[in-house]
């Protein structure tokens, strides 16, 4: 059983991890006008976000999120 | 009214901002005259071409240029329709036995370019509930026949084994998939480990796309590209290739085993809805992609200048794109877009046309001075490149 505050948590830990400027986030922070990151770094981010949750994020989903809540919702979704 | 163009602006300016610094415009250079597949004049000036994809230099062969002029003679200056209506020839069915004799496959289809083969073949075959798996640094018309077909795509990192397979086990079972992978990757000139990541995506029920697209006529022993070179290629079930690189003239193509292949031709809206190739075009095919099957010296020749080439670029100290040579593509890395310009204009200046490559089309945002060998080029013709990389790297502070 997985619920939303679990996922968030493990969400914010993994985004920790490709936070290099120390941008502080909320579920309004978006990945790439706030945390500025680039194309590959959402690529590995997703793939991090998805061999945590053993789900597949699609390049057609990953295009409606653009923010930390989106994406705890999106995953939420999933692993249910 | 809101100006559509307004999207633009960043690109405007970052364009502007490099022209103002009064070097030569790298994305508007005109080939004023051309001279063999080695040799044309650019600004007046004899200049090397080292930046072309003519990898087998078949663009001058007289056997090639004859049969072009014949099919002009016989067949007209084109066909005025679609490959389903009126613009079918019998030049174009001999550019497809050509290509099923080539490959040694039972199908062959020929479309109009190169991109319009990956638009044609992936947006046909992988639809809306399909899944796509592919490496992050295809080439745009993979994505955007990928896009056309609204299939699910799910990307992973470049060449990773691994990525390919955990995101395979993640697949539904009964799902359809196709796996796109390239042989050559055509911006750092990298080889795609193909003997593993095919019978990987076999192993899941995947079906297997390998665009072969800067490998043919080069790699493998009878050119038929990388994963004839790594063994697999009777495990691909669709390959895509072009005829504007080894081949020398313009259109695009897939081969295939695949028993259903032939109804492709009634449901791949950019193979039909598009005028077919001019007769003289078709011509030009057939006769070069014959003669590039027995062009084993050529291979051999330009695997030589690839390696020669890779070589000296590494000793004079230029970052390159690769840790050995992989393929007839050379990519020289450049520490950013200004200082890649400037190196361009210089070797340019030097009499050496490359090509320069930037972001969005550079993997991670490199600016890359790309070169792309050609089996004509002579062992004099690679020494007098070396030389001009070497004034150029010193004069632009690229090498010490």
């Amino acid at each position: 059983m997985t619920d939303r505050a679990d996922v968030k948590g493990r969400i914010f830990g993994l985004i920790d991890q490709f936070n290099k400027k120390g941008i502080e986030v909320s579920e309004e922070t978006r990945f790439a006008q706030d945390l500025e990151w680039d194309s590959l770094t959402v690529l590995d981010f997703v793939a991090e976000v998805e061999d945590e949750f053993d789900i597949l994020i699609t390049m057609n989903q990953q295009a409606e999120i653009e923010n930390v809540g989106q994406l705890v919702d999106a995953v939420a979704g999933m692993v249910k | 009214m809101t100006d559509l163009f307004t999207k633009f602006d960043d690109l405007i300016k970052t364009r502007e901002d490099l022209l103002s610094t009064g070097v030569t415009d790298p994305f508007n250079l005109v080939m004023e005259k051309v001279l063999s597949p080695t040799v044309a004049i650019c600004n007046g000036r004899e200049t090397i071409l080292l930046g072309t994809y003519n990898y087998m230099g078949m663009t001058f062969d007289p056997d090639v240029i004859q049969a072009g002029k014949d099919a002009l003679d016989n067949f007209g200056s084109g066909t005025t329709g679609s490959r389903v209506l009126n613009g079918t020839y019998a030049g174009h069915k001999a550019c497809e036995e050509a290509l099923r004799d080539f490959y040694d496959m039972d199908g062959a289809m020929v479309f109009s370019t190169g991109y319009l083969a990956n638009l044609g073949v992936i947006s046909t075959l992988a639809g809306k509930d399909d899944y796509i798996i592919l490496d992050i640094d295809s080439h745009a018309s993979i994505y955007d026949g990928c896009a056309m077909g609204n299939a699910n795509v799910i990307p992973f990192r470049h060449n990773d084994i691994e990525a390919l397979e955990k995101r395979l086990k993640r697949l539904p079972e009964d799902a359809g998939k196709l796996v796109i992978l390239e042989g050559v990757y055509s911006m750092l000139g990298d080889v795609a480990p193909l003997d593993k990541m095919v019978p990987l995506a076999k192993k899941y029920g995947a079906m297997v796309l390998v665009d072969e697209a800067h490998s043919m006529g080069f790699i493998g022993e009878n050119g038929r590209g990388v994963c004839e070179a790594q063994g697999v290629i009777d495990d691909v079930d669709f390959i895509i290739g072009t005829f504007s690189k080894s081949v020398g003239t313009v259109g695009g193509f897939c081969v295939s085993n695949h028993p259903k292949f032939e109804i492709l031709r009634l449901v791949s809206r950019p193979y039909v809805f598009t005028a077919s190739l001019p007769p003289s075009v078709v011509a030009t095919a057939a006769t070069s992609i014959g003669k590039l099957k027995h062009a084993k010296a050529k291979r051999d020749h330009l695997w030589e200048n690839s390696k020669r080439l890779h070589g000296g670029l590494k000793k004079l100290g230029f970052q390159l794109g690769t840790e050995d040579p992989q393929s007839a593509i050379i990519a020289v890395i450049m520490p950013d877009l200004e200082k890649g310009a400037a190196m361009w204009e210089a070797l340019l200046n030097e009499g050496l046309y490359v090509n320069l490559a930037r972001p969005p089309a550079t993997p991670a945002n490199m600016t890359l001075l790309r070169c792309s060998l050609c089996a004509l080029h002579s062992d004099e013709q690679v020494g007098e490149i070396l030389g001009m990389f070497e004034r150029a790297g010193r004069a632009t502070g690229c090498i010490d």
